[in-house]
């Protein structure tokens, strides 16, 4: 049984071509009678036009082999398909004159002219980053959005998801955290990897254009997979991207901002080859590895010692039906380190951006706020602003069945905070670039149509040197 | 590296790999895997074939491949020098692997769990012709600054004495330092590592009834929903609403004399974050920085997944090991959702018969054994040491009635349930009151009252129907608004208010408010009470409710937990007594 094959040079097997495959379902092609293949191992695969498509080993035996086809597998036959088995993983050679260039979820050009080899080829699969190698991000990004600075901060090295859903304005939320967003004092090598999955074209242009008005498109690398490529080269994009973040960021020493959309197009691919290969699902027809799968991804981020570069992620996912305890969103919480939640009936009122700050959270902000880093009063403020609002959303409730003549004099006056809290500290203009000191005096403003004994999260100091007593 | 054979590889799926051509495999053997020499487990054997779990990315194994055997089950290395580590699920210490590959972890590496080339400080406590048998100690070490570690016999090995001892002195943990002489077997030599197959308990005598909490320094669940030393309890909760923190916060102030926190499946900045700040939190009952008690495990969410599987036994064996010199251990699994999904995933690979979502059917009998090894228990030693175990769970979108959590439920005695809403509103712990329980009231009433004037029971209560009444009370102001309720109904909503906002809420990030130790907590609860009892008979005596809020006094209450240190807790009976006063006067002015 135990063959001799690692002697046998591995260029000698790779350049061995299978012919024939034995089963071709969706995605995944089946070839029988090969020498032994390594679990992951990238094939190359010969159509029968004599194209050359990528694909990725997911089950191997003595019999026979399972591949999935990134590029789809539109046109192949049984009798005429071809196969070489490269005998490594499926790899990206990085450089960083990829930034600047349109690429597709491979990693290839997509502009026709060539990607210049880079000095290291690198497992796209990526390896666990060490607990004990990593540095605890706590460096404070500046967004200049209000209801982010202030109440979600988010911190350099953070993931931080965008929980949208259908036709909401999170695209041109992430464009304009991308052109807004500054360290303070901070280091200005950065770069932008953009990972799009499954969007459709306008929304890949959407962000071309905004990274070319601010003048940043030279430092961007973009994957594309779009909605009309081949729905496998999903799975694989976000791992070429972060591929090339890992190398930007822990190489190179830049700040690198991952934007990566629509995950839920992501995971939807998964669950469609998880469903071909007959596995045993969890909710909604999801793998039981879905959790895993996202972690490989999310994890790819943060900071390590010895380089000074970090991975700041920020990836978007659209809620199926509004719903934030769909398995997508429901494992990405459990994941990333903290979410922004979008909000159906804040965006029907035309609120940009549509924040619910309620189910928001930044798990990273207390390391990152407060004196020295934003003001000292940002801890506080900010837990009272959300112990206020979500009083708010009881009274409107309230209101709602008693009337709002009903309601005692102190819940009146916590509807006008609400309305001004929501019309002035949530919602602000698509280029309205607010510093930090602004959105706190902005909440401040909002907490004065309350009375100074209500602000029981706020200590005494910090009341007497801000509050001040709104006028109607 | 081993050089039995006792396989080929058959077939790579995932982390699941069968193995063809078995000739001696055993079952639960530990084994390496191809020239990469991944590191794998047995987990079942039929008809020639076996089927491994690897412990490790499979990337690259291949049909044909040899599979070595180590005639071993995956065991635990006990001995000085665990304190302070941290480990992946398999006990690879973290930092070696970073020493080894940097700052990625790559894959074949192999690190004993502790250092044997370390010398360590052995004083003996026995003497020649000392009658041992396992379990026995028969010196100490000095481990950490805090911890003094018991060298002890193996709990397999018979009655016997010890025919020679080593002089006090400097050893590493391979050195002989005993010989046990046996009636009818071999001499034993002992020496100060062991090793322990991770999925079996260790023995012990007996077990004992529970008699004290686990004190965690947090007030809700303390005052409200205490867990005994060797207790079990559940911490379930959606994701954001509190559970790491509430872990962390236990695993830094809690009673216990070591800590081992498991993060299984979990964050890696988390893991960051225990490293970072454990080792400058001074632990308050020592004096000393709180790594010195503490083990951290690290099998993070993109580590992979049968290692999260091994790590939760991993953890326990190590707990249980520092139980038989007697100790008390609390252990944090954080989360045990991710490891019983990890048991799904192999399942799943492995073709097995799902049970509900995609479990498999062994899951609650996985569960039960795994909280069954928390405990009060007698020792092999004759000592009381014991386990308690916190296991957070996670359940998908919040709801409880998934498998997890309810064989989790099945088998904890103890339910802290977290709220998503209390949570939104930042009302931390989220703990919620109505739904969380503690089925150890009885075992630590005793000790509780010993420290409260006999109050901690009846006040307890007092507080619990209070929050009922509340419950129902906010019904009621729903639909009519709180406008129509009486006063002294409204007093009911302004105490609960008090009392939640005042006591039941805590910072994590305060450094006064982080934790409170006993006599803060009763006395807090006291002077709430006080509030209860005279502001009512006040209210009864005509006095309008809003004199009494409005009273200065009663908002140096509601600030008590970041006004009055631990070391301060006397000022809290003068802020009773002054409160008791201003009500007085209040209501003697209505008397008139
Ligand atoms: N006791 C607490 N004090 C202050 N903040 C808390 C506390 N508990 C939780 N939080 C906040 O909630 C966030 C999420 O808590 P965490 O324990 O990580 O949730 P989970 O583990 O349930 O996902 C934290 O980042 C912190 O901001
Ligand atoms: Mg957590």
């Amino acid at each position: 049984m135990k063959t001799n094959d690692e002697k046998i040079d591995r260029r000698l097997l790779a350049g061995r071509e299978y012919r024939g495959s034995s089963r071709i379902d969706g995605p995944l092609v089946y070839m029988r009678n090969t020498h032994p293949i390594g679990y992951g191992e990238l094939v190359e695969i010969v159509a029968p036009d004599g194209s050359r498509r990528s694909g990725q080993v997911l089950d191997t035996s003595d019999e026979v082999v399972c591949v999935q086809v990134f590029e789809g597998t539109t046109g192949l036959t049984l009798p005429k398909t071809g196969m070489h088995f490269l005998g490594h993983p499926l790899t990206l050679s990085v450089s960083e004159s990829m930034l600047g260039r349109v690429m597709n979820g491979l990693g290839k050009s997509r502009d026709g002219s060539p990607i210049a080899q880079g000095q290291f080829d690198r497992d796209v699969n990526g390896s666990p980053i060490n607990p004990t190698a990593r540095i605890y991000p706590r460096d404070f990004i500046q967004t200049g959005i209000s209801v982010i600075d202030g109440m979600t901060t988010l911190i350099q090295g953070q993931k931080l998801p965008i929980f949208s859903g259908n036709g909401m304005s999170h695209n041109q939320l992430a464009a304009q955290i991308a052109k807004q967003a500054k360290v303070r004092g901070g280091d200005s090598d950065f770069a932008i990897v953009f990972a799009a999955m499954g969007v459709k074209y306008d929304v890949a242009r959407f962000f071309i254009d905004s990274f070319e008005e601010s003048g940043v498109i030279d430092n961007v690398a973009l994957f594309l997979s779009l909605a009309d490529d081949p729905s496998i080269e999903r799975t694989i994009t976000p791992r070429t991207a972060l591929t090339l973040a890992e190398y930007l960021a822990f190489d190179l020493g830049k700040q690198v901002l991952v934007i990566m959309t629509d995950m839920t197009n992501y995971c939807e691919s998964l669950r469609e080859i998880s469903t071909l290969r007959g596995e045993i699902p969890s909710r909604k027809g999801y793998p039981g590895y879905l959790y895993s799968n996202l972690a490989e991804l999310y994890e790819r981020s943060g900071k390590v010692r010895g380089s000074k570069g970090s991975i700041t992620q920020l990836p978007i996912l659209s809620m199926p039906n509004d719903d934030i305890s769909h398995p997508i969103p429901d494992l990405t919480g459990y994941i990333t380190e903290g979410q922004i939640v979008f909000d159906r009936g804040l965006h029907s009122r035309d609120l940009y951006p549509p924040i619910n700050p309620l189910p928001s959270l930044s798990r990273l902000m207390k390391d990152g706020i407060g004196e020295g880093m934003t003001r000292e009063d940002h801890p506080h403020l900010s837990n009272q602003l959300f112990a206020s609002y979500s009083h708010v959303q009881d009274v409107r409730n309230l209101a709602s069945v008693i009337g709002e003549e009903e309601l005692t004099s102190i819940d009146k006056q916590y509807l006008k905070f609400g309305q001004f809290f929501e019309n002035n500290f949530i919602s602000q203009d698509f280029d309205e670039d607010r510093s930090i000191e602004d959105t706190l005096n902005i909440a401040w403003q909002a907490l004065g149509y309350l009375p100074s004994e209500e602000l029981q999260r706020l200590s005494e100091d910090e009341i007497d040197e801000y509050w001040q007593e709104m006028e109607d | 590296m081993p050089t039995r054979i006792i396989g080929h590889v058959k077939r790579v799926n995932g982390p699941v790999i069968t193995v063809c051509d078995i000739t001696d495999a055993e079952m639960l053997e530990l084994v390496r895997i191809g020239e990469q020499q991944l590191i794998g487990e047995v987990v079942k054997l039929f008809d020639g074939e076996a089927t491994i779990q690897v412990y490790e990315d499979a990337t690259g194994v291949k049909p044909g491949d040899n599979v070595y055997g180590s005639a071993m089950p995956l065991c635990v290395e006990l001995g000085p020098g665990i304190i302070g580590s941290i480990y992946d699920g398999i006990q690879r210490p973290l930092e070696k692997l970073e020493e080894a590959s940097g700052t990625f972890i790559a894959r074949g590496l192999t690190f004993d769990g502790i250092d044997h080339k370390k010398l360590w400080h052995f004083v003996p406590s026995v003497k020649l012709g000392d009658s041992v048998s396992g379990g026995s100690v028969i010196a100490e070490v000095q481990e950490s600054e805090t911890i003094v570690h018991k060298i002890l016999i193996e709990p397999t090995v018979g009655d016997g004495v010890i025919t020679k001892i080593a002089d006090e002195g400097d050893y590493n943990v391979d050195e002989i330092v005993a010989t046990v002489s046996q009636e009818k077997s071999k001499d034993i030599n002992v020496s100060m590592v062991q090793k322990w197959p991770i999925r079996n308990p260790r023995p012990v005598k007996k077990r004992l009834p529970f008699h004290a909490p686990l004190v965690t320094g947090l007030r809700v669940i303390d005052t409200l929903f205490p867990i005994a030393k060797g207790g079990t309890v559940a911490i379930p909760g959606g994701f954001g609403t509190g559970k790491t923190m509430t872990q962390h916060a236990i695993a830094q102030w809690c009673d216990a004399d070591i800590i081992v926190y498991i993060g299984c499946g979990e964050r890696g900045n988390e893991m960051t974050d225990v490293l970072r700040e454990f080792p400058q939190l001074v632990d308050p009952k020592t004096g000393k920085s709180l790594m010195e008690r503490t083990i951290l495990i690290a099998n993070t969410s993109n580590m992979p997944v049968s290692a999260r599987e091994a790590s939760i036994y991993t953890g326990i064996t190590i707990a249980e090991y520092y139980r038989d010199m007697g100790y008390a251990v609390a252990i944090m699994a954080d989360s045990t959702s991710r490891w019983a999904e990890a048991l799904r995933e192999l399942s799943g690979r492995m073709e097995e018969m799902p049970a509900e979502e995609g479990f498999p059917a062994y899951l609650a009998t996985r569960i039960a054994e795994f909280y069954e090894r928390a405990g009060l228990m007698e020792t092999l030693c004759d000592k009381e040491g014991s386990v308690s175990v916190i296991g957070a769970v996670s359940p998908p979108g919040g709801d409880f009635s998934e498998p997890v959590t309810m064989h989790t439920k099945r088998f904890v005695r103890c339910f802290w349930g977290l709220d998503r809403s209390l949570a939104s509103a930042r009302h931390y712990p989220a703990i919620s009151w109505t739904e969380s329980y503690s089925e150890y009231l009885q075992d630590v009433k005793s000790w509780w009252n010993e420290r409260s004037d006999d109050k901690w029971q009846s006040n307890r209560k007092e507080i619990m129907e209070l929050l009922q009444k509340e419950e129902r009370l906010q019904q009621i102001v729903k639909l009519v608004g709180a406008d129509a309720l009486p006063d002294s109904q409204n007093f009911i909503l302004e105490v609960c208010s008090l009392f939640k906002n005042a006591f039941l809420q805590q910072n994590a990030f305060d450094k006064i408010d982080r934790y409170s130790i006993v006599e803060k907590q009763t006395k807090m609860l006291s002077c709430i009470l006080t509030y209860w009892h005279k502001g009512l008979e006040a209210i009864e005596k005509g006095v309008p409710l809003v004199k009494l809020r409005r009273l200065r006094v009663v908002q140096d209450v509601a600030k008590i937990k970041f006004s009055i240190s631990n070391d301060d807790v006397q000022e809290i009976d003068k802020l009773e007594l002054k409160l008791e006063r201003s009500i007085e006067k209040l209501g003697g002015i209505y008397e008139d």
